[in-house]
């Protein structure tokens, strides 16, 4: 049985305006020891995906379907289910390290809060473990910083810290919602470094989410891509990477910039991410996808496996898509721009995935 | 810590010397004072005020002796109408009253405040907040000179629970109805920007790693929430410390309870300035220092703010 | 009673991120405010106070001074509302038409409280804007001084300057106005700071125009969600305070009279049974403040549309 099992998945979130669909019938499983890549634009519902998982959803928000953790049912259970679960065997680490740990209270007392809860020890052993884990995550001077507070640590220290109260019952599956889109590019490999080790050494499971493929080719086992709150594709990152049967994926891929190859244009996938309160019918992607077809727009395609372990979202052939990526790589074509159906925009900020943009808003507002 | 609130006094002092100058200045240039000589005063006044200030000094040497007077032997004069007694015995009178259903007031008027605030925030949109919401959108716009009526109309007149008027510290009946008039309006400015401020908080970064830990939601709020949540409280308390002195003044009329405000409002009638003055400076001194308090609270609480 | 300081900074942040990204917080506001019943609630009840005050005396039977000598001395009697007499709202206690008076009231309330919101929002922005534009030393001795006047007692003073020096009408708008653009001067250099260094702002600073050219021209149409916001919260507070002095008797002298006045006399003589004459008055200062409240809540909420 998997560590995590996730099944039908859904989100949606009450707003003034309209019900946004955040999250859309996600599948998903990792075993014990794995690391599971989830990747895609701003909005396409990664982090409400984990904060669903964790059960850390928004007022206004609703989950729907099942999550199994360890054999038990953890959505929508009851808080105290949750609350023997979180942080003891599954821990989050947040995106944005400068507002996720609380500015009124010394490091020590955050973090030995975590062992007195889950583990009953007293105050002094607990400070002195959480000292202990500030070293695994190479905090220099551990002991003397435990007793500031988080506004005295630099963005790149806090995510250690992030980390390191994440750690502290050494859980048995991390979900790391964009650990480094906050930080600084330097900051940002020392902490994937970081990262990778330290699941090593505990042997823990591990979701991470982000909007960066780099990381993802560099840390992940496995890989679900996500548009529209759906899963557009998942497999290995080996074959997805070499060769996506996916628009989607391709377009993300052929957004990284590359030093290699002799062209001055970034590759941006035209148009704008979906608006989740009104979404399109059919494909959402079907209104930016360069292999659009008769039925995309009305008929919304399931996710189906066409090789071992891989499933794919997508009316078009398999065999089409390949054959374009391989077309394209030679003479770096403009893939989309005279298929787009609306005005060529400036690129969106969100869709230049990989070159470290912005941080995507984790809560939903109205959209406007 | 001591080296701000060294910094905060020495705004305040100067602010207070300030005050008390413009009041003298003010006391002087007034129609119908002692110093212009247009009323005239009962020869026993005069000559108590000669005595105090020197009539015949020049300005800034009465002005010294006034400031002198107070801040050394915190002695505000005489009175311009009673012969025979000084600003301080006028003021010192009614000062324990006020005093006691100010402090009632104002403790009852943050606990349920807070309380209802953070109750309404915890369970949003549900009935507890709609009513929390009612009441402190109800309280907005009855301020203690409309409560005042309306309690002695429905507790006095029509079901004779609690006496209408007057004072007695050994006898809370005379209390209860001071205390609501003055507290509701505020109690409900409180509900309402703890509620907000609640909610906003419940909806921050922090409270979401807080819950990830696996909190119990309750010590989550205690132990998360709650600080931050009243951080604008605490700095809205300086507003109401004022607000609640002024309101003594329509209390101590409404409910003749004889409390300072009394001292205020019947020297105004009868033009005794130097009670007005007395009365002006007392109170900005304690607005001073009350600021000075919310000040130290509020940098105890947040660590960012650098003293 | 209170502006919330949060929600005016919150309101702030959003109408400074929306002139950046070059949108209009207008008319989106206009869709939200009209879908906001409370809003509109608020607005229609001024616009029938507002029709009240200005032609509610053509309808009256009697002057606001006359003494009718039928209801003398047997007020309670005599005095109760009835439309046989023209007494709508019947008399006060000298047999004054009481629907006269509460049309002056509400004249002379309703004045205060926008005359006085006039005066302290004009003061209170030109002061913080020039305090936030200039910067440096100025703004800090400027800003030093709103900390210094903060820490007074303003209703006191207020009190002592209406009774060495008379009490007037002017005195009054003066006097309550001055209280209270402390605040707004705050808010309004804060936003003024987040403004200044923004491109259209250069540009005009490169271009030669000068200091108080560009900050009428620029920052101040700029200010106007806040301002306006503020505004609408602050008449109902100035018309507290108006009453709450009238209250005491120390504001509009008689003939004349406000809301706070009236209710004070009502409250005076209710146990004489004669509880229209403080029901017709509170009603109307009721219901004003409520429509206020809502409507300055409802344009703010409009602006910066947020869940809470």
């Amino acid at each position: 049985m998997s560590l995590l099992e996730i099944k039908d998945l859904s989100v949606r979130f009450q707003t003034n305006d309209a019900e946004v669909r955040a999250v859309n019938n996600v599948n998903l499983s990792i075993e014990a020891g794995q690391t599971l890549g989830v990747v895609g634009e701003s909005g396409s519902g990664k982090s409400q995906l984990s904060f669903a998982i964790m059960g850390l959803l928004a007022r206004n928000g609703q989950a729907s379907g099942s999550v199994m953790f360890d054999g038990q049912e953890v959505l929508n259970a009851k808080p105290k289910v949750l609350n023997s679960i979180r942080a003891a065997k599954m821990a989050m680490i947040f995106q944005d390290p400068m507002t996720s740990l609380n500015p009124y209270m010394r490091v020590a007392d955050q973090m030995a809060e975590v062992l007195t809860l889950h583990k009953g020890i007293n105050k002094r052993e607990a400070v002195a473990q959480a000292v202990q884990m500030l070293d695994a995550v190479k905090i220099p001077d551990a002991k003397g910083r435990v007793r500031l507070y988080p506004h005295e640590f630099s963005g790149g220290m806090r995510q250690r810290v992030m980390i390191a109260m994440a750690l502290l019952c050494k859980p048995k599956l991390l979900i790391a919602d964009e650990p480094t889109t906050a930080l600084d590019v330097t900051v940002q490999a020392q902490i994937m470094q970081l990262l990778k080790e330290l699941q090593r050494d505990f042997g823990m499971a591990m979701i991470l989410i982000t909007h960066d493929l780099g990381v993802v080719a560099g840390s992940c086992e496995r890989v679900a891509v996500m548009y529209g709150g759906r899963i557009r594709e998942t497999g290995p990152v080996r074959p997805i990477f070499a060769a996506p049967t996916h628009p989607y994926t391709q377009g993300l891929l052929d957004a990284i910039p590359r030093v290699d190859q002799q062209d001055e244009e970034l590759h941006a996938i035209p148009g704008q991410p979906p608006n989740m309160s009104r979404p399109p019918s059919g494909c959402a992607f079907s209104p930016r996808c360069p292999y659009v077809r008769e039925g995309c727009d009305t008929i919304d395609p399931p996710l189906e496996g066409f090789a071992p372990e891989q499933a794919r979202a997508c009316h078009a052939p398999v065999a089409e898509i390949i054959a374009r990526q391989t077309r394209l790589q030679p003479d770096a074509d403009q893939p989309a721009a005279h298929l787009g159906d609306g005005p060529t925009q400036a690129i969106p900020r969100g869709a230049v995935a990989g070159a470290g943009a912005a941080g995507t808003p984790s809560t939903v507002e109205g959209q406007q | 810590m001591i080296a701000f609130i060294l910094r905060r006094l020495a705004v305040a002092v100067p602010t207070l010397l300030l005050l008390i100058v413009f009041s003298f200045i003010l006391m002087h240039m007034a129609p119908g004072g002692p110093f212009t000589a247009e009323r005239a005063l009962p020869p026993q006044v005069i000559a108590n005020l000669e005595a105090q200030y020197g009539l015949n000094d020049p300005l800034w040497l009465q002005i010294w002796h006034y400031l002198y007077n107070i801040v050394v032997h915190f002695d505000f004069g005489p009175s311009f109408v009673y012969p025979d007694r000084s600003v301080n015995q006028l003021i010192a009178a009614g000062f324990p009253v006020t005093l006691t259903y100010g402090i009632l007031s104002f403790v009852s008027a943050i606990v349920l405040g807070v309380s209802l605030g953070v109750v309404a925030a915890i369970w949003h949109n549900s009935w507890v907040d709609y009513i929390a919401v009612g009441i402190s959108i109800g309280a907005q716009v009855l301020p203690n000179f409309v409560m005042a009526p309306l309690l002695v109309l429905v507790l006095t007149l029509w079901y004779r629970l609690l006496p209408g008027g007057g004072w007695s510290f050994s006898d809370p009946s005379f209390w209860i109805m001071p205390v609501i008039a003055l507290a509701t309006s505020y109690m409900a400015s409180i509900a309402r920007i703890t509620r907000s401020s609640m909610l906003e908080v419940l909806g921050s970064n922090h409270i979401r790693t807080a819950r990830a830990k696996g909190m119990p939601e309750y010590r989550v709020i205690i132990r998360h929430a709650l600080k931050p949540a009243m951080l604008p409280v605490i700095s809205y308390l300086g507003p109401v410390f004022v607000s609640m002195i002024t309101g003594s003044v329509v209390i101590d009329m409404y409910f003749s309870t004889g409390g300072i405000g009394k001292a205020f409002v019947d020297s105004a009638l009868n033009r005794d300035y130097a009670v007005m003055m007395g009365v002006t400076i007392l109170v900005g001194a304690l607005t001073i220092l009350f600021n000075l308090i919310v000040d130290v609270l509020y940098a105890w609480i947040d660590p960012k703010i650098r003293y | 009673m209170v502006i919330d300081e949060q929600k005016m900074k919150s309101l702030s942040t959003k109408l400074v991120q929306d002139e950046v990204r070059g949108r209009s917080p207008w008319a989106d506001a206009r869709k939200r405010f009209i879908r906001n019943k409370g809003a509109m609630l608020g607005l229609i009840i001024l616009v029938l106070v507002s029709i009240f005050a200005i032609i509610g005396g053509y309808f009256a039977v009697w002057s606001n001074e006359e003494l009718d000598f039928s209801v003398m001395g047997q007020v309670a009697q005599m005095g109760q509302p009835s439309f046989a007499n023209g007494h709508y709202f019947g008399t006060d206690n000298l047999g004054r038409d009481l629907f006269a008076r509460v049309v002056q009231g509400t004249q002379i309330s309703l004045m205060v409280g926008v005359v006085g919101a006039g005066i302290a929002v004009i003061v209170g922005t030109l002061y913080g804007a020039t305090a936030g534009y200039v910067g440096g030393r100025t703004d800090q001795i400027m800003m030093r001084t709103v900390d210094i006047l903060m820490s007074i007692p303003y209703m006191f003073v207020l009190i002592l300057l209406l009774v060495m020096f008379g009490r007037s009408m002017s005195m009054l708008f003066l006097g309550i106005g001055l209280i209270s653009w402390l605040d707004m001067s705050r808010i309004v250099r804060g936003q003024t700071l987040s403004l200044k260094n923004r491109e259209f702002i250069e540009a005009a600073r490169a271009t030669g125009v000068p200091a108080w050219k560009i900050i009428i021209r620029h920052i101040v149409p700029n200010l106007l969600g806040v301002v306006a916001v503020y505004a609408t919260l602050l008449v109902p507070l100035m018309i507290l305070t108006e009453s709450f002095i009238s209250f005491l008797g120390l504001g509009v002298q008689e003939p004349l009279t406000s809301w706070g006045a009236l209710i004070s006399e009502g409250a005076g003589t209710m146990n004489y049974g004669t509880l229209w004459q403080l029901a017709f008055p509170l009603f109307f200062f009721v219901i004003t403040l409520f429509g206020f409240f809502f409507v300055g809540d409802g344009l703010r909420d409009a602006l910066d549309p947020k869940e809470r």
